[in-house]
């Protein structure tokens, strides 16, 4: 080593000094630097991973009320159907019953009264197919649902609030076999109705159309009872279902 | 050679615990400027070996080569030319050559 003076020694300590300052200080620096990045993409990382948490949990909350209002609408629709409140097309039968063919002897006279069909007559021909399992009944295109009456009003029937004359075509929906077959069993409707007179034919067909019921049902008086009480036995669920209508 | 060491030990545990970093905006030149120090003295210790070493030479070379080191770098920043790869590819090939001589004449004597 060639120093030749103090003044030579004083000179190179301080260069290596200012070179070791300079080294401690980027090796200082080097490392902030990188853990800084680091700490950043931890932090990133952990955020990214919360927000794709919160992804999943919002995206199965949309498929569960995605699920939930399809179940809805699939349980509307039946509530509907049951209540009537929908057109219905399906295999059945279209019963015509006409006014009895046979002279009465004298016109006006009580006599008359047998052979003109009645409301009794329809209730049991309707109750008779309901007994038969038929999904869906209309008389004259109105619908029987659970509120729908039958009543004589002089010559004509009223049937949901509408009047109707003779002849009467009954349409329902269920298995042709068996609906024919519980109006034409012995001792049934359409003897009784051939003993009078009264013209009823019975055909089967494989699109029976049943209208909807025409007018909806409102509530004057009849609340829905709340969930916690168990609800009476005998409930009209035709009624649930024209609820809020 | 003892007063270097002393003073690299000195200026490390100074850098150690001096307080504050190098912004990471600075840290390319501030490497530069290292690198042109370490050539600096690499040559010094191949001087000093060779007998040729001078005081003045030495720490003007020092001071002038961080310097334009570190402005050359910033230059070439502003410019948008990556300057400090050429600097730290020539200066690391000097200090390479600088100690290959020093080796070989340690193992000469």
């Amino acid at each position: 080593m060639y120093i030749k003076t103090k003044h030579t020694k004083f000179l190179v300590l301080l260069v290596c000094a200012v070179l070791g300052f300079m080294l401690a200080m980027q090796f200082k620096s080097t490392g902030r630097q990188k853990t800084v990045p680091v700490q950043r993409a931890e932090e990133l990382t952990e955020r990214l991973k919360a927000a794709e948490k919160d992804r999943e949990r919002l995206t199965a909350e949309i498929e569960s009320l995605k699920g939930g209002t399809a179940a809805f609408d699939k349980e509307t629709q039946r509530l509907k159907a049951l209540a009537g409140e929908t057109p219905m097309v399906g295999k059945g039968i279209i019963v015509t019953i006409d006014d009895s063919a046979i002279p009465t002897t004298k016109p006006g006279s009580d006599t008359t009264n047998l052979y003109v069909i009645h409301d009794e007559d329809l209730l049991r021909v309707v109750n008779e197919l309901r007994a038969a399992g038929a999904e869906a009944i209309a008389i004259n295109g109105q619908r029987m649902v659970g509120t729908s009456e039958i009543r004589c009003t002089g010559p004509t029937v009223v049937i949901n609030e509408t009047r109707l004359a003779a002849p009467f075509v009954i349409s329902a929906i269920g298995n042709p076999q068996t609906l024919e077959s519980s109006l034409k069993i012995r001792g049934g409707v359409l003897e009784n109705f051939k003993f009078w007179g009264i013209k009823a034919d019975v055909k089967q067909s494989d699109a029976v159309k049943v209208p909807a019921v025409k007018q909806g049902h409102q509530f004057d008086y009849a609340k829905p009872v709340p969930k916690e009480q168990p609800a009476p036995a005998g409930a009209e669920p035709a009624k649930t279902g024209t609820a809020g209508k | 050679m003892i007063y270097a060491m002393i003073g690299l030990v000195i200026g490390i545990l100074a850098g150690v615990f001096a307080p504050g970093y190098i912004p990471k905006e600075f840290a390319t030149i501030f490497s530069v400027a290292l690198m042109a120090g370490l050539d600096t003295v690499f040559g010094g210790l191949r001087a000093g070996m060779e007998g040729v070493f001078d005081a003045t030479i030495f720490v003007s070379g020092f001071i002038c080569n961080i310097i334009l080191a570190a402005f050359f770098c910033y230059a070439g920043s502003l410019l948008n030319i990556d300057f400090y790869m050429v600097a730290i590819l020539v200066l690391g090939m000097r200090i390479f050559q600088n100690l290959a001589i020093i080796r070989r004449l340690y193992l000469k004597k």
